[in-house]
C-alpha cells in the first residue's frame, strides 16, 4: 500500500493501461506536450510517444467522433475532456452514437472508449466550467457512468473502465486531484457497477459520491459525537448502480439522503431517491431527502458559490430532518 | 485507370438496377404498410454509390447517412437480410432494431447508416484513424449530402483527417436539395468542392450520374488515400429523383426540373453507352432485368417469412456486459 | 393480373387519406409508376403512383372522399380480366376484424367495490408495516413525527408497555384495520389466486374501442317504457306467415328503429369535429355477442327494407357473425346500433355508442307486469329501452323526440307493415 494522490492514481491506470493493451491510446487537448491541463497525464507522451498520446485541436465533437470510429473497429480510445463542461459540444456524438450504435447495429458494433475529465464546481470557475454533468448522462441507457471519489477507486475503476466493452463516462473532479489515500500495489481493478460501503452507521444512510462523498464523511464523523450513527455509500458508479447495496443500507438504517453537487431537479438525486422509494418503500421511516446544489447556474462570488454548493450545515439539517 | 472487362461494366449495370429495382420496391412495401417509419430512397443517385464502391477493397469501410440502402447493396450486404430489417424482423441485418436509417453489416465492414445529418463524418474520420494507428492499409470511403456541409462536424472532421493524414474518401453526394432546401439557399459557394481548400486537401466534382466517370473520380482518390495517406473530398453532383421521404410533397421543385433530370437518368445512360459500345444487347438487357427483380422478389420473401423479433430483443444490446 | 389499388400508407403516422383528385380515369391504360392520384395525408398533399400496370378499370373511392389506409381505392386490371373474383383486399384481416368490433352492448364493468372512508393515519411505511405485523391499530398509537406522524420508535414504546404488562393492551385489535386488510389482500401466491389470460386481438380494440369512447363522447340516456302487446301479436302473425323464417322482436324493433332514423335523420349522424356529418343512408348495425367478445354486422342501406327483409338478412349476417366469417364490408360503417339483452332477462341498460356513430339503442326484456290502463290495473307487456346519444352531435329534445317515434311506431305495429310505399 501506498499514499498517493487521485491524480497520481489516475495517472498509474492510463500508463498500465496503455503498457498493457496497445490498443489504448490517449486524445484530447494538451494532454501530450503540455502534459495535461490537470497534469493527469503527465510524463505518457515521453514513455508512449505521439502516436498513442495524441494532442487534438479544440474540437470536441469531432475527436470525440473519431474516438467512436476507431473503437468501433477494434480500438480502445481514451478520450480526455479538458473538463467536462465541454462535453455538451459532444453531445451528439456521444448520446446519438456512441450510446446508441450497438442497440442499432443489432449487437454487432460496440463501443468500447472512454470519455474522461474533471466535472462538477470547483474553485469559482463560475457558471460554465462548474457543472456536474453526470446527470446529462445518467438519463441515457447505452452509457456507463463512473464518479470515484478516493485515489483507490479512481485507478481501479479508471483500469476497468478502459478494459470494458462500453462506453463510459469518467468523472474526475478538479477538487480531487490532489487528495491522498492509500493505493493498492500492483495490477488491481474494481468492477464497475459495485459501490462501497464507506463507513458503517446504524440511524441514517447517505448516497454520496466524488467530493460530496468526503463532505459526507467528515459531517459523519462529526454527528458520530452527537450520538448519531450515520452510514455513508459510495455508488461509485452510477450507471449501473448498485442498488442491492443501497437497498441493504436502507433497510438497516430506514431514513437516506441523497447527496450531489448539481441542481437537484431530474437530478441522480431524484433518480436514486425514486428508487429507494419503490424498492424499501416499506423500510423508510421518513421519505428520502435530497441535499443538492441549488437550483441556479453556478455563480463566481466566493459566498454565492459557497451557497450554491451542499455544505455541511445542510446536511446536519437533513440528518436531523429524518430522525426527527 | 485501366479498361473494365466485360463482366466488369455488367456488373456496374446490374448493381445499379438492383438498387432502383430494391428501391421501388421499398416504396411499394412502404405504402402497404410493411416498411415503417422514415423511408429515404436512392433513385436517381445509383451511380453515386456503384461506382465509388466498386473500386474498394473487401476489408475497406463504407459509412454513410440515412439514405443508405444503395451504399449497403453495393458493400455486398445480402438484399434479404436488408429487407428484413427495413420490415423490422428477427433476420435483419441488426435484428430489426436499426431499421432503414440504420443499417450496419459488420462481416461487410459497413459501419453503418446514420440518422443526425453529418454525425457519420468524425466517425468515418475515426476508422481511418484506426487503419493509419495500425499500420494497416485500409481506406474509408464516407458519404454524406450536400446538408452536411454546413454542419460542424464537417469542418471539424476534415480538419483532423487533413492534420492527421487519414485515409479516407469524403464523397458529398449533392442532390441539390436538403429536404426541401435548394443547396443554393444553404451554401453560399456554388461548388461544393471548393471546401476542400480550407483544409489543404484535394476537392474534385464529377458528374455523379456517370458512373465510370464516379469509378474514375473515386478511384483515383481511394489511391491517393491507400498509397499517400492523403484524405480527399469528392462532390458527385447528382440527382434525387423521389422526395426526401414519403412523406414528401415536393412543393419545392418544379415538375419540369424532376422531369429535365430524369433524361439524365444514370442507369438509362449508362445502358445506353454499352449498348453502343455492343457491350450488352437488349437480350442480356432483359435478362439483367429479370435477374434483379428476381432478387428482389427473394429479398420481400425472406422479410416476409422472417419472425418479428422476441420480446426480450428490447433489453438485449444495450450494453455488451449484459448480453 | 388484376390488383387492387390501396390507399397507400404515406407518412409514419397516415392512417387515413383522402383522394383530392385522380389523375387517371376508369378505361385509362396506366403503366407502374405512373402518377394516378393526388392524396390528402395528414402531412402533405402526395402523388401516388401506381404499382402495377393495366387498365384503371374501376375507381372504388372518388375525388374528395376518405379511406383508411389498406382499403381497396381502385382496381387495375387488364382490359378484358373479370374482375368479379377479386375481394376487396385485407391487409390483416383478424386485426381489421377486430379494430371494427362494435361495442354495441354494454361493457361489463363491475363496480367499484365500497371502501369504507376511514380517518388517514400518518405513518411512516415503516412503522405501517411494523403494526401489520403485530396487529397494532395504528389509529390508537401517537405519534411523535413531524406532524404527528407515527415512527418506528413509536411501535417500539407500544410494544415495550405490552411486553412489560404481559398481556395485550386494550389499544390492540388482533384484526387489523379495515384498511390495513385491504392491503394484506394482495396476492401472495398468483398461481393459486388468480389465472392472467393474454388479450386476444379483438379484446385489445374493444378495450380499445370501448375506452375511446367513454373518455372522448359525452354520453346521455333517455329510457322509455313501450307496451309491446300489439308488436308481440305482428310476431306471432308474421311466424305463422313464414314460418321458417322465425321474425324476432329484435327485426322488428329494428324495422322501427330503421324509420324512425329516417324520419329524423338528425339521429342518424356523426360527430366530425368540425362539423356534423347526417348520413343519407342507414346502415344499422346490430350487437351480437361472440365468445371471443363482440361484433357488430351492419344491414346496409336498410330504409326502405321490410321486417320480413331485415329478418332474412339479419339473420344471414347474425349467423356468419358467429362463425366469424363475416368480410370487413359487413361489420363497418354502421350509422346506428341496436344492442338487445332481453333473451338475458335484463330489465333495462345503458349501452356504450361505437363512433363515430351518435346513437346506440339498448333493448331490455319485455315483462308482465300490472299497468293502469283507464284508470284500471290490468296486465301488461312492457320493455324498457334506452338510448345512448353523442351530446356532441344530438341534443336530449332531438333524442327524445327520435325515441317517442320507435315508441309510437312499436305500439302501433301496423305502421311498420303498411310501409315501404
Amino acid at each position: 500500500m501506498a499514499i498517493i494522490t487521485y491524480r497520481e492514481a489516475l495517472n498509474q491506470a492510463l500508463r498500465e493501461e496503455m503498457r498493457r493493451d496497445p490498443r489504448v491510446f490517449l486524445m484530447g487537448e494538451e494532454v501530450g506536450l503540455y502534459q495535461g491541463a490537470y497534469k493527469v497525464s503527465q510524463g505518457l507522451l515521453e514513455e508512449f510517444g505521439s502516436k498513442r498520446v495524441i494532442d487534438t485541436p479544440i474540437s470536441e465533437a469531432g475527436f470525440t467522433g473519431v474516438g467512436i470510429g476507431a473503437a468501433m473497429v477494434g480500438l480502445r480510445p481514451i478520450v480526455e475532456m479538458m473538463t467536462f463542461n465541454f462535453a455538451l459540444v459532444a453531445i451528439d456524438q456521444i448520446v446519438n452514437q456512441a450510446a446508441k450504435i450497438l442497440y442499432m447495429s443489432g449487437g454487432q458494433y460496440n463501443v468500447p472508449m472512454v470519455i474522461r475529465g474533471p466535472g462538477g464546481p470547483a474553485h469559482q470557475l463560475a457558471a460554465q466550467h462548474s457543472q456536474s454533468m453526470e446527470s446529462y448522462f445518467y438519463h441515457v441507457p447505452g452509457l456507463k457512468i463512473v464518479r470515484p471519489g478516493t485515489p483507490k477507486d479512481a485507478k481501479g475503476l479508471l483500469k476497468s473502465a478502459i478494459r470494458d466493452d462500453d462506453p463510459v463516462i469518467f468523472i474526475e473532479s478538479e477538487l480531487l486531484y490532489g487528495t491522498k489515500g492509500e493505493v493498492p500495489d500492483g495490477d488491481y481493478t474494481i468492477p464497475l457497477g459495485v459501490g462501497e460501503i464507506k463507513r458503517e452507521g446504524r440511524d441514517v444512510t447517505i448516497v454520496a459520491y466524488s467530493t460530496m462523498l468526503l463532505l459526507a464523511l467528515q459531517t459523519a464523523e462529526e454527528l458520530e459525537k452527537e450520538g448519531i450513527s450515520v452510514e455513508v455509500v459510495d455508488p461509485r458508479t452510477l450507471r449501473p448502480l448498485d442498488t442491492e447495496l443501497i437497498m441493504e443500507s436502507v433497510k438497516k438504517t430506514n431514513r437516506a439522503i441523497v447527496m450531489e453537487s448539481g441542481a437537484g431537479f431530474a437530478g441522480i438525486g431524484s433518480g436514486i431517491g425514486a428508487i429507494i422509494s419503490e424498492q424499501a418503500f416499506d423500510y423508510l421511516d421518513a421519505p428520502v431527502e435530497r441535499v443538492t446544489g441549488a437550483n441556479a447556474p453556478t455563480p463566481y462570488a466566493r459566498n454565492l458559490e459557497r451557497a450554491k454548493i451542499p455544505s455541511k450545515e445542510r446536511l446536519v439539517a437533513a440528518v436531523k430532518k429524518v430522525l426527527s | 485507370m485501366q479498361k473494365l472487362e466485360r463482366k466488369e461494366l455488367v456488373d456496374l449495370l446490374r448493381q445499379m438496377l438492383l438498387m432502383r429495382r430494391f428501391e421501388e420496391k421499398c416504396a411499394e412495401m412502404y405504402a402497404m404498410g410493411k416498411i415503417g417509419g422514415f423511408l429515404h430512397l436512392y433513385i436517381g443517385q445509383e451511380a453515386v454509390a456503384t461506382g465509388a464502391i466498386s473500386v474498394l477493397r473487401p476489408d475497406d469501410s463504407v459509412i454513410a447517412s440515412y439514405r443508405e440502402h444503395g451504399h449497403a447493396l453495393a458493400k455486398g450486404c445480402d438484399p434479404g437480410k436488408i429487407m428484413a430489417e427495413l420490415f423490422g424482423r428477427a433476420d435483419g441485418l441488426c435484428k430489426g432494431k436499426g431499421g432503414s436509417m440504420h443499417l450496419f453489416d459488420k462481416t461487410r465492414h459497413f459501419l453503418g447508416g446514420h440518422a443526425i445529418v453529418a454525425g457519420q463524418i468524425p466517425i468515418g474520420t475515426g476508422a481511418a484513424f484506426a487503419s493509419q494507428y495500425e499500420g494497416k492499409d485500409q481506406v474509408t470511403l464516407c458519404f454524406f449530402g450536400d446538408a452536411a456541409v454546413n454542419q460542424g462536424v464537417f469542418h471539424e472532421a476534415l480538419n483532423l483527417a487533413a492534420l492527421w493524414h487519414l485515409p479516407i474518401v469524403y464523397i458529398c453526394e449533392n442532390n441539390r436539395y436538403g429536404m426541401g432546401t435548394a443547396v443554393e439557399r444553404a451554401t453560399p459557394v456554388k461548388d461544393l468542392y471548393q471546401r476542400a481548400e480550407a483544409y489543404g486537401i484535394p476537392g474534385e466534382a464529377v458528374d455523379g450520374m456517370d458512373v465510370l466517370a464516379v469509378r474514375e473520380c473515386v478511384g483515383a482518390a481511394v489511391e491517393r488515400a491507400r498509397r499517400e495517406r492523403i484524405p480527399s473530398f469528392i462532390e458527385a453532383k447528382t440527382y434525387r429523383f423521389r422526395g426526401h421521404s414519403m412523406a414528401d410533397p415536393g412543393t419545392y421543385r418544379t415538375k419540369e426540373e424532376v422531369e429535365r433530370e430524369k433524361q439524365r437518368d444514370p442507369i438509362v445512360l449508362f445502358r445506353n453507352h454499352l449498348t453502343a459500345e455492343a457491350v450488352i444487347k437488349e437480350s442480356d438487357w432483359k435478362a439483367l432485368e429479370k435477374e434483379v427483380r428476381t432478387a428482389v422478389e427473394e429479398a420481400v420473401r425472406y422479410a416476409d417469412a422472417s419472425p418479428e423479433p422476441p420480446l426480450d430483443w428490447l433489453l438485449t444490446d444495450v450494453y455488451v456486459s449484459e448480453r | 393480373m388484376a390488383m387492387s389499388v390501396v390507399m397507400p400508407r404515406l407518412s409514419d403516422t397516415m392512417e387515413e387519406g383522402k383522394i383530392l383528385r385522380w389523375l387517371k380515369k376508369e378505361g385509362d391504360r396506366v403503366e407502374g409508376g405512373d402518377i394516378i392520384a393526388e392524396i390528402q395525408t395528414d402531412k402533405a398533399d402526395i402523388e401516388m403512383e401506381a404499382f402495377g400496370s393495366g387498365v384503371l378499370r374501376k375507381i372504388l373511392v372518388g375525388a374528395g372522399q376518405s379511406a383508411p389506409v389498406g382499403r381497396p381505392i381502385g382496381v387495375i386490371a387488364e382490359a378484358d380480366e373479370d374482375l368479379s373474383a377479386l375481394l376487396p383486399p385485407v391487409i390483416d384481416s383478424a386485426l381489421r376484424a377486430a379494430t371494427s368490433a362494435g361495442p354495441g352492448a354494454p361493457a361489463a364493468v363491475p363496480p367499484a367495490p365500497q371502501v369504507g372512508i376511514l380517518g388517514r393515519v400518518k405513518a411512516s411505511p415503516l412503522a405501517r408495516r411494523l403494526a401489520r405485523t403485530q396487529g397494532i391499530d395504528l389509529s390508537l398509537v401517537k405519534g411523535s413525527g413531524p406532524g404527528g406522524r407515527v415512527v418506528r420508535r413509536d411501535l417500539a414504546d407500544v410494544t415495550a408497555s405490552i411486553q412489560g404488562a404481559g398481556q395485550r393492551a386494550p389499544s390492540m385489535s388482533p384484526a387489523p384495520a379495515m384498511a390495513e386488510r385491504a392491503v394484506t389482500i394482495a396476492p401472495t401466491t398468483p398461481s393459486a389466486e388468480f389465472e392472467d389470460r393474454e388479450l386476444s386481438p379483438m379484446r385489445k380494440a374493444i378495450a380499445k374501442r370501448v375506452a375511446y369512447s367513454t373518455a372522448t363522447v359525452p354520453h346521455f340516456y333517455l329510457t322509455v317504457e313501450v307496451a309491446m302487446e300489439k308488436a308481440a301479436e305482428l310476431r306471432d302473425a308474421m311466424q305463422v306467415q313464414a314460418p321458417d323464417l322465425k321474425v324476432t322482436f329484435t327485426d322488428i324493433i329494428i324495422r322501427a328503429v330503421v324509420m324512425a332514423l329516417a324520419r329524423y335523420p338528425a339521429m342518424n349522424a356523426s360527430f366530425m369535429d368540425d362539423r356534423i356529418r347526417i348520413h343519407s343512408r342507414v346502415n344499422l348495425g346490430i350487437a351480437v355477442a361472440l365468445e371471443a367478445g363482440l361484433i357488430n354486422p351492419v344491414l346496409r342501406d336498410c330504409g326502405k327494407k321490410s321486417v320480413m327483409q331485415i329478418a332474412r338478412e339479419s339473420k344471414s349476417v347474425i349467423e356468419r357473425a358467429r362463425a366469424l366469417k363475416l368480410r370487413p364490408e359487413e361489420y363497418t360503417g354502421a350509422t346506428f346500433t341496436v344492442s338487445n339483452l332481453g333473451m338475458y332477462e335484463i330489465e333495462e341498460f345503458t349501452a356504450i355508442i361505437n363512433p363515430p356513430e351518435a346513437g346506440i339503442l339498448a333493448i331490455g326484456r319485455i315483462q308482465s307486469k300490472p299497468v293502469v290502463v283507464d284508470g284500471a290495473v290490468q296486465i301488461g307487456q312492457r320493455m324498457r329501452m334506452t338510448l345512448s346519444c353523442d351530446h356532441r352531435a344530438v341534443d336530449g329534445a332531438t333524442g327524445a323526440t327520435f325515441l317517442q317515434e320507435v315508441k309510437r311506431l312499436l305500439e302501433h305495429p301496423f305502421h311498420l307493415v303498411l310501409q315501404p310505399e
